[in-house]
């Protein structure tokens, strides 16, 4: 086998030269880590949770490391969606990326009229709706741990843009294989998961939990066999792709995701450690492809070599 | 302009008793680095997994970049043996570091602990000569008086314990100097250290009417600014209090510009 495999992967009618996505939050607005590595080179890249004004977020300290992973709780801190379209947008449309925002709100209206920014807006791609982040008290998680209320947050936002729409799943609920239906059913191009796990780490000394919110997001290899068995449970209950993340820092990481049934995967904290992961990931999934014969990453995904009794 | 470079370690060995100093070959970021920068460091004796630590500069002489540290958390115990001719990754130089204006008011150094890296380097590229106040808890704490004093600064040392220089803080000695020179006119400070001694300087220096830059250290993630772990509360132009990025806008801040509530010292 010489030819080139087949990268190439359409996702909500996004065109991605390969399946591997920055995830959000971990890779800013874009210029963070735009002189580091090659933006032409990447499937796409996902914008850190806007709303429709300025967030503060939470006070330091928010983050903190743990075993093979580690603990944010940033809240959400963002400078609002018009200082994105008119700081960091023109920026992202000189290179070829699809640019994913990710977006969220404190109420249901919210979430509508933050998507709705985004109709005329030329270079954003989709939106990636977050109803999963374990760390503000109004927004994020209520919004996606209720099937109705998910249902209804979805339904909403689909009437209000004309953009692919992919809600960005919870991990902490009962049946993950219900929520990929609800969102399909609402309306949905795709599904992304995972998002963050909550998770606690204590100061001993202090009796104090070490982050000042308390709680946060765990993230990193620790969660990804959490994320490998959601993502296999999530893409059986449907038709719609899922970009499947959650502790990926090599190919053969984000090779277990597409095999379980991911068409396409995002990085995250890895870029922490190595903001080459991304391209890396790329190389090694291709390198794969070739190993195995295999003519396009497409025919990877879902290929699990298992069937679960009933 | 900052980049990712494999640099090899040439030197590492004990500084002063409880210190280690590392060299590094890393002719391109060496090249570019300034006082007040830091690097963020992948150790590799640690497990893959684990976040990078950032360091701030001691000296730069490319190819060579020097950095000192102290063995006492789970990264740097484990860089200790790490030994000559193996590779670290390194991104750098990163931050905004101190200003190196030829012209100004008389400098004044304050230095906590291995603060004083940063603050040797800037003694290095400053024209400006001037008071260096060096403070620690031990002996073994104050370092790095050498290169002040061999480049004609005033060096007033402090320890708690007194087993080197005056005894007591570093801010009462610094306190007792501005009472003593009352009206020889504003100076510009420059100062590295302990969060605590950084706030206590700039309300000092607020009512004084001084410039000042501080550098304030924090716990990093991504060390480029995308991760925003390492924000510290100032005011913006237009007088509203905003988060800074101690990675991006800083870790050196106009002491003027910085907001203290909310954050535990
Ligand atoms: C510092 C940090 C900030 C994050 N911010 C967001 C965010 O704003 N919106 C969101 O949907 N997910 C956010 N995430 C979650 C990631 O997008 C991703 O779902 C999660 O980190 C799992 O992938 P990983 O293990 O590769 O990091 C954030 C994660 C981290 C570590
Ligand atoms: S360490 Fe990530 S923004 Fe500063």
């Amino acid at each position: 086998m010489t030819a080139k495999p087949d990268l190439s992967v359409v996702i909500a009618g996004i065109r991605m030269k390969n399946p591997v996505v920055l995830a959000s939050g971990t890779c800013g607005y874009g210029p963070e880590y735009a002189d580091l590595i090659d933006f032409n080179a990447l499937g796409a890249i996902t914008i850190k949770g806007l709303l429709s004004e300025p967030w503060m977020g939470n006070p330091p300290p928010r983050l903190v490391e743990t075993p093979a992973g580690l603990l944010n709780a940033i809240g959400l801190q963002n400078p609002g969606v018009d200082a994105f379209i008119a700081d960091y947008l023109p920026m992202l449309r000189r290179y070829d990326l699809p640019v994913i925002v990710n977006i969220w709100g404190r109420t249901m209206q919210e979430y509508g009229e933050v998507a709705a920014r985004f109709n005329d807006v030329e270079g954003v791609h989709a939106l990636e709706l977050n109803i999963s982040c374990p760390n503000i008290k109004a927004g994020g998680m209520e919004f996606g741990t209720d099937p109705k209320v998910a249902a209804e947050v979805i339904g909403l936002v689909r009437k209000r843009t004309r953009l692919p729409l992919i809600p960005k799943l919870s991990p902490t609920v009962h049946s993950i294989a219900l929520f990929a239906r609800v969102a399909e059913e609402s309306g949905a191009d795709a599904i992304s998961l995972i998002n963050s796990v909550p998770a606690m780490v204590i100061d001993i000394e202090r009796r104090r939990p070490v982050l000042s919110n308390g709680m946060g997001g765990l993230t990193g290899p620790a969660i990804r066999p959490i994320a490998v068995r959601l993502v296999w449970q999530a893409s059986r209950a449907v038709k719609i792709p899922v970009i499947g993340m959650g502790g990926i820092s090599c190919g053969r990481d984000a090779l277990e995701f597409i095999i379980a049934g991911a068409s396409a995967v995002a990085v995250g904290t890895a870029n922490f450690l190595d903001p080459g992961t991304a391209l890396r990931v790329v190389a090694e999934i291709e390198d794969y492809l070739r190993r195995h014969g295999l003519a396009s990453v497409r025919e990877l995904v879902g290929t699990l070599q298992f069937k679960q009794g009933s | 302009m900052r980049l990712i470079e494999e640099a090899t370690i040439v030197e590492h060995a004990e500084f002063t008793a409880g210190y280690r100093r590392l060299v590094f070959q890393a002719p391109r970021i060496a090249a570019l680095a300034a006082p007040g920068q830091f690097v963020h460091m992948r150790i590799p004796e640690l497990s893959p997994e684990a976040l990078r630590r950032p360091f701030s500069i001691y000296q730069s002489h490319a190819p060579y970049l020097h950095v000192i540290y102290k063995p006492v958390g789970r990264g740097t115990q484990a860089m200790m043996h790490a030994p000559p001719g193996e590779t670290y990754n390194l991104i750098g130089p990163l931050g905004r570091g101190f200003p190196v204006a030829p012209d100004g008011p008389p400098p004044v150094f304050v230095a906590g602990g291995y603060g004083v890296a940063p603050l040797s380097f800037l003694a290095e590229r400053l024209p400006r000569r001037g008071v260096a106040f060096i403070g620690g808890r031990t002996a073994q704490d104050i370092l790095c008086v050498e290169d002040f004093a061999s480049r004609g600064w005033d060096v007033r040392v402090t320890t708690e314990d007194g087993s080197r220089g005056e005894r007591g803080r570093v801010t009462e000695s610094f306190d007792r100097w501005v009472a003593a020179r009352k009206d020889a006119g504003p100076a510009e400070l420059f100062a590295c250290g302990p969060e605590g001694l950084m706030r206590a300087l700039g309300e000092r220096t607020a009512t004084l009417g001084w410039q000042a830059w501080v550098s304030l250290d924090r716990p990093m993630g991504c060390g480029i600014g995308a991760c925003l772990a390492c924000v510290q509360h100032v005011r913006d132009d237009g007088g509203k209090v905003a988060w800074a990025r101690c990675c991006t806008e800083g870790p050196v801040f106009d002491a003027k510009d910085l907001v203290w509530d909310g954050v535990a010292p």
